[in-house]
């Protein structure tokens, strides 16, 4: 029950002010808390990919000299870190955005929100900041067991060029789970997700080296975002497949205006919805 | 035809903190669209409760819609302490209870508190604002753990966190029981007493009797009366009188304070302020007058009265 207490206006209202840099933590420090407590997503998306790549990539083509190929190139463990690592990070991103996107439009609490005095792009950039620390535990959970069990050996700057990288991919599949976001329901979300996540990831390489899928996946693979970003990743291990870095990195921009440019129409299009 | 009420006293007015001018709002275009509000006007003052009362369906959470900014108007005008309402520097100054709010699950009654306060330039304490929603001993519960009127009071809460000047309500007290709404209800009141202004939805006629100081009733997206709660009250018709009677219906509608009267072969029906002056006519005319009921109609009955009533007087 309510409780009828006497509310009275604080005395001292109007003096102090609302901290902005305050709030961007706060929202991005709930955003993560809320995300980390839902068991299904903190397993799908931070499990899988570290357990795909103690199956795959150490399992496999471990052992002692998996950090370094047989011909001098670059071995299996640090392959796979890298492109384990962009599946992680296209995870984290797509359904950190897309599912609680897709969620809170259709719950209302975005409805809340938008009422609210807080700076409208505060939500976005705590979902930013949400998708970026989850990538990076990924990460550090994939350089841990690439550089003790997989024996990945590389100088310092190619670790950090790779994580890089990885943290940055984070931002065109952020895009791409915010135009997902406003074109799914929220009950079919984490279902539609999944139906291009997955095979999305098969058909860029991310599972098995590319070169080693057939050779009509292999045409296809360029058409998608994820490849992209793989090669941009393997591109810092020396293991890209060739053809331009900068062209990758062009396609996943162009990619990520698309996202934000479908994202912006769904943003205006709720403004014009039935609200009963 | 309508006009707004206004205090006499003309030098203490006190402020308006928001307004709909002739607003308008139409979903969808073409054949399939639809006229959710049309040439609204509205105006809450400070230190006043406002309750829009209405039917489901009749407009009202598409006029708070447009007064908050979550709804531009497609024509006509909505302001907010001046501005438009979908300026931050206006919203920090309001509290917003929307109706169907999913609140993330996995979030603590305190994170979610302190979430809201923290966009508020001067928020009211913690302490307070779990106090005056009634959430002590829930600070540590996570959201979806909490009963339907508890999660209720949580949005409650968050619409007090800022503490400001303006409150806005969609439809508080539904799914609430009897207790909780009592209990409600004086919280609101005190709210509007500090010098707050507060604005509420409600399809609850008594509801609005018992808070609001001005009510505005709308019923398919216009305004159809508007008045203290004693005018709307005087011009509803309280009581349905149903009987088997020769009297005609020319006779019956000239009796005191009937509002409608119909009649279907023997049966005569009267939607009237009260029943006992119709009782006492009756009576007096008909002395064989059988099988008389006196029920009480349906709010929606009486907004039917109301709008009936206002096309006659065009």
């Amino acid at each position: 029950m309510i409780t009828p207490t006497a509310i009275r206006r604080t005395a001292d209202a109007g003096t102090q002010r609302s901290n902005p840099a305050k709030i961007y933590v706060t929202e991005a420090r709930h955003e993560f808390l809320k995300l980390i407590r839902i068991p299904i997503f903190a397993v799908s998306t931070i499990a899988l990919p570290v357990m795909f790549y103690v199956l795959f990539g150490l399992a496999f083509g471990g052992g002692e000299d998996g950090g370094v190929g047989e011909d001098g190139g670059v071995g299996v463990t640090t392959y796979m870190m890298a492109t384990y690592g962009t599946f992680g990070v296209i995870g984290a991103a797509l359904f950190g955005f897309g599912v609680s996107v897709a969620l809170e439009r259709g719950q209302g609490w975005m409805r809340l929100k938008r009422v609210s005095p807080m700076p409208p792009q505060a939500y976005f950039v705590a979902k930013v900041v949400m998708a970026v620390t989850v990538s990076a535990m990924i990460i550090g959970a994939l350089f841990i067991l690439g550089a003790t069990l997989g024996g990945v050996r590389m100088p310092a700057a190619q670790w950090i060029s790779l994580g890089l990288v990885l943290l940055l991919g984070a931002l065109p599949f952020a895009a791409m789970g915010l135009a997902f976001g406003y074109l799914v329901g929220p009950n079919s979300a984490p279902a539609m997700l999944n139906l291009f996540y997955l095979p999305m990831a098969f058909a860029s390489g991310l599972w098995i080296p590319i070169h080693q899928l057939p050779a009509f996946v292999q045409g296809i693979a360029p058409a998608l975002p994820p490849y992209h970003f793989a090669q941009l990743a393997l591109g810092t291990v020396g293991a890209a497949e060739g053809g331009s870095q900068a062209l990758h990195a062009v396609v996943l921009l162009t990619f990520t205006a698309l996202f934000l440019a479908v994202a912006a129409w769904g943003f205006r299009r709720d403004e014009g919805r039935t609200y009963g | 035809m309508q006009q707004t009420r206004r205090p006499v006293s003309p030098g203490h007015e006190p402020a308006v903190l928001a307004e709909l001018l002739g607003a308008s709002k139409q979903f969808g275009h073409g054949l399939a669209a639809v006229q959710a509000v049309q040439g609204l006007d509205l105006e809450v003052r400070s230190g006043e409760l406002l309750a829009v009362l209405g039917p489901n369906g009749a407009g009202k959470s598409t006029a708070i819609g447009m007064l908050t900014g979550l709804a531009a108007p497609t024509s006509g005008r909505a302001r907010l302490f001046g501005c438009d309402p979908r300026d931050v520097r206006a919203r920090r100054r309001m509290g917003v209870m929307l109706q169907a709010s999913g609140v993330p699950e996995t979030l603590r009654v305190r994170e979610l508190l302190t979430e809201f306060r923290g966009y508020y330039p001067a928020p009211l304490p913690m302490a307070q604002v779990v106090r005056a929603a009634g959430l002590d001993g829930l600070e540590s519960r996570m959201f979806g753990e909490l009963s339907g009127g508890q999660q209720r009071r949580v949005l409650f809460g968050i619409a007090l966190a800022g503490d400001p000047e303006l409150l806005v309500f969609d439809e508080p007290t539904t799914g609430l029981d009897v207790e909780a709404r009592r209990g409600l209800w004086a919280t609101l009141r005190d709210l509007a007493r500090s010098g707050r202004g507060v604005v509420l939805t409600t399809h609850y006629l008594e509801e609005a009797d018992a808070l609001a100081d001005r009510i505005v009733v709308i019923d398919r997206g216009i305004v159809i009366a508007q008045g203290r709660p004693a005018e709307i009250k005087a011009r509803v018709p309280g009581r349905r009188v149903r009987a088997q009677t020769s009297v005609s219906l020319v006779v019956a509608s000239q009796w005191p304070g009937v509002v409608r009267a119909s009649r279907e072969g023997p049966w005569l029906e009267l939607l009237a302020g009260s029943a006992e002056p119709i009782l006492r006519a009756l009576l007096d005319l008909d002395p064989l007058v059988s099988e008389v009921t006196v029920t009480e109609p349906s709010l929606e009955e009486a907004f039917l009265a109301l709008t009936s009533d206002m096309e006659a007087a065009r």
